[in-house]
C-alpha cells in the first residue's frame, strides 16, 4: 500500500532531473529504431504493397490491383484455415489459462519440491518446434510409440492421419510446449501478490477455494492479460510445430492461417495472395493485442503500480 | 534486483515453516487440485523427454523389439556417433553463429533504447516506446515474404547474417519491454547521485544502469538466445544451402533422410537440444527471475 504514495513522487521528480535530457537521450534509441524500422515496420507495409501485386517469388513483381484480396476472399481454402486458426487459438486458450493458472499458484508455494516442478515444467521450452514435431511423431506412433510403451490400445490410433484427430493433437502439442512458459508467468504473478491481502481474507473467514476465486483471480487481471496476449497473438504464428508434425494434413485439417500463408507464397509461388493472409494475420493480430489491452484499462503500468 | 520485486514469496518462506501447523496445513487443502494437475502435468512433460532419451540409445533391433518406455537393454552411442557425422557439428556452428551475431547486437541496441525511455522524456522517445509496444504485436510471420524480398534486393539471400538481421529486429520489442521495467526500479536518488557527482547519461548508463540492469539483459539474452537458436521459419525461408543450415532445419531434413531409423533422429534431437539444456542450468535461476519480472507486472 506504501507504493501507492511512491509513482506520483516519481512522476513529480522525473521532469525536473531529465529536463533538458530529450536531445541527448534520443540518439540512444536510434540503433535499435533503425533495426526495428528496417526490418519490422518497412516489412510490415512492404507487405501491404505486396497484396496488391503478382509476384512468383522470383521474377518481375506486376501490379495486380484487387485481384489478389478478391481472390483470396471468394476462396473457401481461406476460409477454412480462418476457422481453424480460431478453433486452435481459442481451444488452446481454453486449455492452457486454467492449466497454467493452477499450475502457477501451485508452483508459487514455497516447498522445495514445487521448485523443482517448477524447473522440470519449463524442460519443454528449450525444445525447437521441430524438434517436438519430431519427437510427437514418433511418440504417436501406434506400434512403436506411447501407446504401446503403455499398453492401452486405447491410444494407438492414427493420430496424425486421422483429420479429426490431427487437430486435437496439433492443439495438445501446442499446450506442452506453452503451458511451462505461463505456469512462469502465472507463478511470477502470484508471489507478487500482498500475502496480507490473504491474511485478512483468512480472519474474515474466506475459505481458500473463495481467497482463489476473490483475492488470487482479480489480483492476476494484468497477468492473465499478459499471459492471454501472448498466447491468443502466438496462436497466429505457430508456424514451425504444424509444419514440421502434420504439413497442413492430413487433406487441411491443420492448415492454419500462418501456415497456408506459407504455403501459398512459398509452395504454389503466389506471393500475392499470400501478403493478402498476412495482413489478415498482422490485423487480427493488432486487433486481439488492443483488445486484451482495453480489458485491462488504458494506462497499464500506472494502475499496476498503484495496484502493487 | 529480483528479490525486490517478491518481496511476498520471501515473506511467506520465513513464515511459513516454523509458524505452524494451521496455516501450513490450510495450504495443503487448497492445493489439492493445484497439486492433482501439478504431478499429472509433470507426467505428461516428463513422459516424452524420457522416451525421446531412451529410443535415443536403442539399436533399430531394440526399438522394434522391445517395450517402448523400457530402458534399452543394450544401450549403444551408435546413433549419436552417426548423428555427429551426419554434418551435426556444421548445423551446430551455424546455429552459434547465428545466435551469438543476434543477440549480442539485440542487448546493446535494446539496453540503449530502454535506458533512454526511461530517463528520457519528450515526444520521440514516447513515439519509439509506443511504437514498440505497438512491435509486441507484429506476428514475424506474417512480414515474412516482404522480409524475403528485402534479403534478396541487399544480396543476402542464403547468408547467416539473412537470419541475423531480422532476428534482431524482432527481438528488441520484448527486450525493450523487461530492460525498462528493470530500469524503472532503479532507485531515481541513485541516478541524482550520479548527476551530482559530475557523470554524463552516457557515464550513468554504464556505470549506472548497466551493472543494475543486469540480471534482465542476462534473461533477455538467455531468452533470445532460445528463440533464436530453435528459429525454424528464417533459415527455412532466406537460406537454401545445405551448408547454411542450422540446427532445428539440420533436424528436419534429417529426419526426412533418416525417417525409418528413428532412434537415430531422435539422439539428433537430443544433441540439437543439449546446449540449451546446459545453458538453462547454468543460468536457470536468472532467467526465471528475470521473466517473471519482466512479465508479470
Amino acid at each position: 500500500m506504501a507504493a501507492t504514495v511512491a509513482p506520483p513522487q516519481r512522476r513529480q521528480r522525473a521532469p525536473e532531473i531529465s529536463k533538458g535530457k530529450t536531445g541527448s537521450l534520443g540518439w540512444l534509441a536510434v540503433p535499435a529504431l533503425v533495426f526495428f524500422i528496417a526490418f519490422a515496420i518497412i516489412p510490415l507495409a512492404g507487405v501491404l504493397v505486396l497484396s496488391f501485386t503478382n509476384w512468383d517469388g522470383i521474377g518481375a513483381i506486376t501490379p495486380a490491383g484487387i485481384a489478389n484480396w478478391l481472390s483470396v476472399f471468394v476462396d473457401p481454402g481461406m476460409y477454412h484455415a480462418l476457422w481453424l486458426t480460431f478453433v486452435v487459438m481459442i481451444v488452446s486458450w481454453l486449455i492452457q489459462t486454467p492449466l497454467s493458472l493452477l499450475l502457477g499458484v501451485f508452483t508459487a508455494g514455497s516447498q522445495k519440491y514445487r521448485a523443482i516442478l517448477a524447473v522440470l515444467y519449463f524442460l519443454p521450452l528449450l525444445l525447437s518446434s521441430a524438434a517436438i514435431a519430431i519427437a510427437y511423431k514418433a511418440l504417436l506412433d501406434p506400434n512403436f510409440g506411447l501407446a504401446a510403451g503403455l499398453s492401452m490400445p486405447i491410444l494407438a490410433q492414427d493420430w496424425l492421419g486421422d483429420p479429426s484427430l490431427a487437430l486435437g493433437v496439433v492443439i495438445f502439442v501446442i499446450a506442452w510446449q506453452f503451458v511451462p512458459f505461463h505456469t512462469l508467468i502465472y507463478q511470477g504473478g502470484v508471489r507478487q501478490i500482498p500475502r496480507s491481502i490473504y491474511e485478512a481474507a483468512e480472519i474474515d473467514g474466506a475459505g481458500r477455494v473463495k481467497q482463489f476465486f476473490f483475492i488470487t483471480v482479480p489480483q492476476l487481471k494484468y497477468t492473465i492479460i499478459t499471459s492471454s496476449t501472448l498466447m491468443t497473438v502466438g496462436a497466429l504464428t505457430y508456424f514451425d510445430l504444424i509444419f514440421v508434425l502434420t504439413a497442413g494434413g492430413p487433406g487441411n485439417a491443420t492448415r492454419i492461417l500462418p501456415l497456408d500463408m506459407y504455403l501459398t507464397g512459398f509452395r504454389a509461388n503466389l506471393m500475392g495472395p499470400a501478403s493478402v493472409i498476412a495482413v489478415i494475420l498482422v490485423a487480427i493480430g493488432l486487433f486481439l493485442a488492443l483488445f486484451l489491452q482495453r480489458l485491462g484499462g488504458k494506462d497499464r503500468t500506472g494502475s499496476q503500480l498503484e495496484g502493487m | 534486483m529480483a528479490t525486490t520485486l517478491t518481496p511476498a514469496a520471501t515473506e511467506r518462506k520465513e513464515t511459513l515453516p516454523p509458524s505452524g501447523i494451521k496455516l501450513g496445513s490450510k495450504l495443503r487443502r487448497l492445493n489439492l487440485p493445484g497439486g492433482t494437475a501439478g504431478w499429472l502435468w509433470l507426467a505428461v512433460t516428463i513422459v516424452p523427454i524420457y522416451y525421446i532419451v531412451i529410443t535415443s540409445l536403442k539399436t533399430q533391433a531394440g526399438y522394434f523389439g522391445q517395450n517402448p518406455l523400457a530402458p534399452p537393454s543394450s544401450p549403444t552411442l551408435e546413433n549419436y556417433k552417426m548423428v555427429l557425422e551426419a554434418d551435426f557439428t556444421r548445423y551446430f556452428f551455424n546455429s552459434v553463429i547465428i545466435t551469438v551475431g543476434a543477440v549480442i547486437p539485440t542487448l546493446a541496441v535494446a539496453f540503449m533504447a530502454s535506458f533512454a525511455i526511461v530517463r528520457g522524456n519528450g515526444k520521440f522517445l514516447k513515439g519509439v516506446n509506443a511504437l514498440f509496444l505497438m512491435g509486441l504485436a507484429i506476428p514475424l510471420q506474417a512480414t515474412i515474404i516482404p522480409i524475403y524480398l528485402m534479403i534478396i534486393k541487399m544480396n543476402l539471400y542464403d547468408s547467416l547474417l539473412a537470419i541475423i538481421l531480422p532476428s534482431i529486429a524482432f527481438a528488441i520489442p520484448l527486450s525493450v519491454l523487461i530492460m525498462c521495467n528493470f530500469i524503472r526500479d532503479v532507485p531515481n536518488e541513485l541516478f541524482e547521485s550520479m548527476r551530482l557527482d559530475g557523470c554524463s547519461e552516457w557515464q550513468t548508463m554504464w556505470r549506472l544502469a548497466l551493472p543494475l540492469t543486469k540480471p534482465a539483459i542476462v534473461t533477455v539474452g538467455i531468452y533470445n538466445g532460445l528463440g533464436v537458436w530453435n528459429g525454424f521459419l528464417l533459415p527455412l525461408i532466406l537460406t537454401q544451402s545445405p551448408e547454411l543450415r542450422v540446427l532445428p532445419l539440420g533436424l528436419w531434413t534429417f529426419q526426412g533422410e533418416f525417417s525409418v531409423n528413428i532412434p537415430a533422429v531422435l539422439a539428433s534431437v537430443v544433441l540439437s537440444t543439449l546446449p540449451v539444456v546446459v545453458l538453462y542450468i547454468v543460468g536457470r535461476r536468472q532467467l526465471l527471475s528475470g521473466l517473471t519480472a519482466g512479465f508479470s507486472k
